[in-house]
């Protein structure tokens, strides 16, 4: 039987092809490959059937425990996807095409690109969007970076309230630059704002935010915000964008940049990728954003397009000199959440947060009636918060897994001294009936 | 075409959440909402799916158009590696069950493809491990940057400069330069080869790394590059190979063997996954054994039970370069791909690739001047430097091209070439769709000489006419204000 290469060469073809190169076989186009430097092994099986290796994936997924009723979330949601949202960006006419760097033949892309852009200003309330990063560490990590371009400063001042995998992140990154970090602790569920007034001086590039923060609680920013701007440093916000349909803005706050994990919207789970990281800022910060940017322009009639443009930030152009180094950026998961959010339209957004609230508070609710649980309250939150178990929570999370749930994330594993607490998210996917069932079974396991 | 938030009617939905069962909660302290709703765009499922609908078919895409943009593989992507990241078991994962106290047998199966996968990608490449985690090609260089950091302060040096030749990929000078490092670009010479008395001129005990790709940005196989690695390990430095154009080499060398110490490996070109409008793609990156101890964590491991698990156990490791275990969805594709294509399809694939470029050059060569008279290998480099001279550039030729239905082949890079047009076929376009394009061509150089006028009013055919990208820059409007 032939083996599936997907090229559809006779041999014939290539025949023909090599008379016209004027070689005598395929291998002669290799000479230039000394023999010493070939290949020493290419130890790999021989091709399997597209059936064969559909079954093998299908079985290895079916490894895969996704029948859980999940309240995991700390960053990574669990929503609903809209039918729709697949359909559209399962058009080859968007998924098998690259970089529009020719506009002509890009216009689909392009415009697309431009909406999303649109809508991530609406959500964040800033002025000017890229056409996305990789995710939302990366996108904190650019900002950071453009905070010390633009400052000429070195001094970053972070929530410790930020997510442990993007503070780790940021440090991985900046190992071998000279950078300055401050991580300001968290008292009842908020960044100390005494302590981070402490360290505020005119050595601080920007202070960086997560709202809501790591243990779900939301605050309103703008005082600290204000007080930033009068060291001159910049305000960077991360921010969980579905909490936008409720939530005061990034820029109703007065931040300088909003950065964000886009996953939450339309995006697959997927075991960590891929994901979306989205940036915004104020517009007179553009020419230091990283990444792609689409800008509307005319035609030689005057006709509206649209085109990649402020490039000479970017690598292609400016080299060892540009804003980023990125390139291939996250261009389909962008378009699953311009059209997810078009699909939910402006009411939708605002339902889909309340609904995540709502459904959060009747959670909080439940749990605090089942003795020994104390649900923390010091703070307000949006659709995840925190418990306090009499008992190690990775323990009880091992144990609830028995009982058919991803019942949180033990605040332990990023947190010293938090091993008795639980992370719990709860999003519009969940019903009273499965919330009251984790409130059973929880009592059940304590 | 209209945009979408010019199509918005108040009242309208595209999709309806269940109706609310729990009972209504005390509200949020209005302190800490929004004032002002959204102006993102209400409107019907139908308006949603007609209006993205109708803008995908603006574009050019593998799947309806031949796409020979150089450097970046555009290969056809089976479909049944689509099917297989949308199974349920993979696509609703979460990421932070198996950091979950014994949660480790809840992703088996992901973790087995992200452990096989990097074997795979081990044994092609000629390296002794991979990390999985990068997110994109520039992302897999910055992480290589790192590791190369980390390598030499472990020997307790630390060095200032990587070289890189001035026909790379512009992500290799941006890369080296985020990571810390000063740049020094080293020119190519007459022959097409990287300038080796200068290369020597500048390396020396400073130097970090090389950062080579590997056949070149040219098309170009490097018969020194052996020497090239040898002579950066004299002097303590390491090799870095941008992986941009490996298709060309899939069993025919490796990386590993040709001397390099770090490799990034782009899965959305040379492993057959969709390049989605400009990403996702996925950038693993592959090291020697001086380098498996900085690799970033978690690393996957497999137990003695047969059973797959997170180690986080590497004290030199660099830390944390992506929030988890890199791009599973892309990395789940190409894994399949591997899969099925096994040794001799991937042989296979590069010896065609190979085939196609050298017929493209063959058949082109006495139309448009050749970047350097060689043998190419997955790509040909011309300069429309010739038709310059009647006033047809690159950039005429590529918008004729798209009135004929091609996406262009990559214009002015790599920047060494005048008036570059950078030619891949990849192995997966029939010789009777390579004979057209080499027909449209010639036919643009003929016109060059009779009707230059007609090339340059190019496209004509299309939804738009070409684009002020001037005032595009110089007044900058970049999104939609109600």
């Amino acid at each position: 039987m032939s083996k599936m290469n997907y090229t559809p060469h006779t041999q014939e073809d290539v025949k023909q092809m090599l008379k016209a190169i004027g070689a005598s076989s395929i291998e002669e186009l290799f000479k230039d490959i000394p023999q010493a430097l070939r290949a020493k092994s290419f130890n790999l099986a021989d091709g399997k059937s597209e059936i064969e290796v559909t079954n093998h994936l299908k079985k290895l997924s079916d490894k895969n425990a996704t029948g859980l009723i999940n309240f995991v979330g700390a960053g990574f949601y669990d929503h609903f996807i809209p039918a729709a949202v697949d359909a559209i960006v399962n058009r080859p006419e968007f998924y098998t095409a690259y970089t529009p760097y020719q506009p002509e033949c890009s216009q689909g892309w392009l415009q697309s690109i431009y909406e999303y852009q649109t809508a991530i200003c609406e959500l964040t309330g800033l002025d000017v969007s890229n056409a996305s990063l990789y995710d939302g560490g990366t996108a904190i990590y650019e900002a950071a970076m453009m905070s010390i371009r633009l400052t000429g400063r070195n001094k970053i001042i972070m929530d410790s309230g930020m997510s442990l995998i993007y503070r780790a992140m940021l440090y991985t990154y900046t190992s071998n630059l000279s950078i300055e970090f401050v991580e300001i602790p968290v008292v009842h569920g908020h960044s100390s704002r005494e302590e981070l007034f402490k360290h505020l001086d005119d050595k601080t590039a920007a202070v960086i935010l997560q709202n809501p923060n790591f243990f779900g609680a939301v605050d309103d920013h703008s005082d600290v915000v204000e007080r930033v701007h009068k060291f001159g440093a910049l305000a960077i916000s991360s921010v969980y964008p579905v909490s936008l349909g409720m939530l005061k803005s990034p820029g109703e706050m007065n931040f300088d940049i909003a950065t964000g994990e886009g996953q939450s919207l339309g995006i697959p789970l997927s075991f960590g990728g891929p994901y979306l990281g989205f940036m915004a800022a104020k517009k007179e910060l553009v020419r230091q954003m990283p990444g792609r940017i689409v800008g509307e322009t005319v035609d030689s009639d005057g006709k509206r397009g649209f085109v990649l443009t402020l490039q000479t930030r970017e690598q292609h152009i400016r080299r060892e000199k540009a804003t980023s180094n990125i390139c291939s950026n996250e261009a389909h998961c962008a378009l699953r959440a311009v059209v997810f959010l078009s699909l939910l339209g402006r009411s939708g957004i605002k339902e889909m947060a309340e609904l995540n609230y709502q459904k959060t508070e009747f959670a909080k609710e439940a749990l605090s009636k089942i003795k020994g649980v104390e649900v923390k309250r010091s703070s307000p939150t949006f659709n995840e918060f925190t418990v306090m178990l009499p008992r190690r929570a990775d323990d009880v999370v091992y144990r609830m897994i028995d009982k058919g749930f991803a019942c949180g994330f033990p605040l332990g594993r990023f947190y010293k001294g938090m091993e008795n607490y639980l992370l719990i998210a709860v999003t519009e996917k969940r019903t009273k009936e499965e919330i009251c069932r984790l409130a059973d079974s929880l009592e059940a396991v304590l | 075409m209209q945009l979408i938030y010019e199509k918005h009617k108040e009242g309208r939905r595209g999709f309806c959440f269940s109706k609310p069962d729990v009972p209504q909660a005390k509200p949020l302290d209005v302190k800490y909402c929004r004032s002002k709703d959204t102006n993102i765009a209400s409107l019907s499922e139908l308006d949603v799916v007609r209006h993205y609908t109708n803008l995908s078919r603006l574009n050019f895409s593998v799947d309806t158009n031949f796409y020979p943009l150089g450097s970046c593989t555009m290969k056809y992507n089976p479909k049944f590696t689509e099917r297989i990241a949308a199974f349920e078991g993979f696509s609703q994962l979460h990421p932070l069950l198996p950091q979950l106290a014994g949660g480790g047998m809840l992703a088996q199966g992901s973790l087995e493809v992200l452990y096989e996968a990097e074997k795979l990608l081990a044994e092609i490449t000629g390296m002794i491990a991979f990390t999985m985690q990068p997110l994109a090609g520039a992302h897999g260089e910055l992480t290589g940057a790192m590791l190369i950091a980390a390598y030499h302060k472990d020997k307790g040096s630390r060095r200032k400069y990587i070289i890189v030749p001035d026909s790379s990929h512009g992500t290799n000078p941006a890369s080296a330069a985020i990571a810390g490092y000063q740049v020094i670009v080293i020119p190519t010479g007459k022959d097409g080869y990287m300038d080796l008395e200068q290369y020597k001129k500048y390396l020396n005990s400073d130097v970090a790394a090389v950062m080579l790709t590997c056949p070149d940005t040219l098309g170009i196989f490097n018969p020194q590059i052996k020497e090239i690695a040898d002579m950066a390990h004299e002097v303590g430095a390491l090799m870095y190979y941008d992986g941009a154009n490996l298709n060309a080499l899939l069993g025919k060398a490796r990386p590993g063997d040709l001397g390099f110490d770090v490799v990034h490996i782009n899965l959305h070109k040379t492993f057959g996954t969709p390049h989605g409008g400009g990403g996702p793609g996925a950038g693993p990156v592959g090291v020697s054994e001086a380098l498996v101890d900085f690799l970033p964590k978690p690393r996957v491991v497999r137990r003695s039970d047969a059973t797959y698990a997170l180690d986080y156990h590497y004290n030199k490791s660099i830390g944390y370069i992506a929030p988890f275990y890199g791009n599973f969805g892309v990395i789940l594709k190409a894994y399949a791909y591997m899969l099925c294509l096994g040794k001799d399809g991937l042989i296979k694939t590069a010896e065609l690739a190979v085939l196609n470029a050298n017929y493209c050059q063959a058949r082109l060569k006495d139309y448009y001047d050749l970047a350097f008279e060689k043998a190419c290998m997955h790509e040909c480099v011309f300069s429309a430097a010739r038709q310059a001279k009647n006033g047809v550039h690159a950039i005429d030729i590529a918008k004729y091209l798209i009135d004929k239905g091609y996406h262009p082949p990559t214009v002015y890079f790599p920047l060494i070439v005048k008036e570059a047009l950078m030619i891949e076929p990849t192995e997966t376009e029939s010789k009777e769709t390579l004979d057209v394009f080499i027909e449209t061509m010639i036919e643009i150089a003929r016109l060059t000489e009779d009707d230059p006028i007609r090339v340059k009013q190019a496209p004509l055919n299309m939804p738009i006419k070409r684009l002020d990208e001037t005032r595009a820059a110089r007044e900058p409007n970049l999104r939609w204000k109600s």
